[in-house]
């Protein structure tokens, strides 16, 4: 079982390895986002470093969204799809090997970056460290709501932004608790709450999202 | 044996059809008796609130619009779980001729919230937990009928809304918790709705013109999948044979 998604997410990596221009503008496309923000709310540091766990939270969730529609969509244009799908393992397993590369092709990078963003914004060494934990606990959750969109959407017209009218919604109580541990910590109130919260809507969604993955992508290949 | 009342006989759009033709006048005439029923004893009998004055009386259309939006929302889910497990063309059908209603009972919910918001907090919109969960719920109704747009073949499109409104369902209460919790932490509940006993009037009014909107709501949806039914089977027998005997009878 193990054997399969570390295979998956060894081909998914190795893949991604070769096109590295789509993660690092998925990278800067973040970073480009967040610096946007001092230039057009002024640079005092008391109100940026009010903003700056809702901010860095936004920019995280949409450079998410940016890398989605690639999920599938190279897979299913050159029927490697349709081959792991007939393959005898479960369709799920798959899923979870490629939400797993995705996140560390996506999330992981975000998470690294994160706190280089957050001196930006004169936040403290602790909301820095909260900050970092709380994008690396909730990034899973991201990358495994969103293959849900991005199977759904899959080989349709206009998918970018269908995927977002989709997924962004969902994406709600992982921006709401992630943002919410900085803030906590930044406040002094302690983001532990926020952030055991945030890790079991990561467990759970990468627990269960590949499963609806499957299902969705079944529906996609029929 | 076989003339027993079998209710998966209606299962198929063929039967259906003309049994929600028969069934649309009646749903109608009972929703405008509630409604008609309920805005007089909203509008005239119910005595005027001592806080809020006249204005409460939004209420009469606002409370029963949010009953319906979310209760629309988890009908929808319910015939997504029958589409996609026993793989029937109606359910899906349904869920997609319930759609546009519920979006709109969302919308008015939201609309009505902000007229009456206005003078009783002084703020078209404030975000609260509820208003804020019911904004994500209008989003998550666009989100399901722009992905049954998008998608050209009518049994993907059934089956994929189905499953994202299986996905939504399972994540409407956990949205609406972190919503709440969010709500608490940033501002105390400044705007909490002094409801403490409710005339009884005004109960009795709010549930009959909730039972107005409910079947206002299915009569709606059996009008619209009447015609979901005609496009998407008009190359069978019996929508020629329904078609063909309405231009006949137009002809006589």
């Amino acid at each position: 079982m193990l054997k399969i998604v570390s295979a998956v997410i060894g081909r998914d990596l190795k893949l991604a390895m070769r096109r590295q221009a789509d993660i690092v503008s998925a990278l800067f496309f973040f970073i480009i986002v967040v610096s946007l923000f001092p230039l057009g709310i002024g640079p005092e540091p008391d109100l940026l470093r009010k903003l700056a766990p809702g901010v860095l939270w936004v920019a995280a969730l949409l450079a998410t969204m940016l890398s989605l529609p690639r999920l599938f969509a190279d897979d299913h244009r050159d029927g490697t799809l349709e081959q792991l799908a007939l393959a005898p393992h479960p369709l799920g397993l798959v899923v979870t090997g490629k939400v797993i590369a995705h996140w560390l092709v996506s999330g992981l990078p975000l998470a690294l970056i994160a706190p280089v963003l957050g001196i930006q914004f004169d936040l403290s060494a602790d909301a820095l460290l909260v900050l970092t934990g709380a994008i690396l606990l909730g990034t899973p959750a991201l990358s495994g709501i969103g293959a849900i969109g991005a199977a759904l959407t899959l080989g349709l017209r206009g998918g970018g932004v269908l995927l977002s009218l989709l997924v962004l919604p969902l994406y709600i109580p992982v921006l709401i608790f992630g943002a919410g541990a900085v803030d906590a910590t930044v406040t002094g109130l302690g983001g532990e709450g926020h952030l055991s919260l945030l890790a079991a809507i990561t467990f759970a969604s990468v627990g269960f999202a590949p499963w609806a993955t499957a299902a969705a992508l079944k529906i996609a290949l029929e | 044996m076989k003339d027993r009342f079998n209710l998966y006989r209606f299962a198929s759009p063929a039967t259906f059809y003309p049994l929600a033709g028969t069934l649309i006048p009646y749903f109608a005439a009972i929703s405008v008796i509630f409604g008609l029923a309920g805005l007089y004893l909203g509008m005239l009998v119910a005595p005027t609130d001592f806080q809020q004055g006249e204005g409460y009386r939004i209420i009469f259309i606002h409370v029963p619009a949010s009953w319906m939006s979310m209760f629309i929302y988890l009908v929808m889910a319910f015939w997504a779980a029958i589409g996609l497990a026993f793989n029937t063309r109606l359910s899906g059908m349904m869920a997609q001729a319930l759609a546009p209603t519920g979006a709109l009972m969302a919308f008015l919910s939201l609309w009505t919230g902000a007229l009456w918001g206005k003078p009783m907090w002084g703020a078209w919109w404030v975000w609260d937990a509820r208003l804020t969960s019911e904004l994500i719920l209008l989003f998550l109704y666009i989100g399901y009928m722009a992905l049954t747009a998008a998608i050209d073949d009518a049994r993907r499109a059934d089956k994929a809304g189905g499953l994202l409104l299986l996905v939504g369902v399972v994540n409407v209460p956990i949205i609406y918790f972190s919503v709440k919790w969010w709500n608490t932490l940033h501002q105390g509940s400044s705007v909490n709705l002094t409801k403490s006993s409710m005339a009884e009037t005004m109960l009795w009014g709010m549930l009959l013109m909730a039972m107005c909107f409910w079947m206002y709501s299915i009569a709606v949806a059996l009008m619209r999948v009447r015609t979901i039914m005609l496009e998407r089977e008009r190359n069978t027998d019996w929508v020629k044979a329904e078609l063909g005997g309405q231009v006949a009878g137009g002809k006589k």
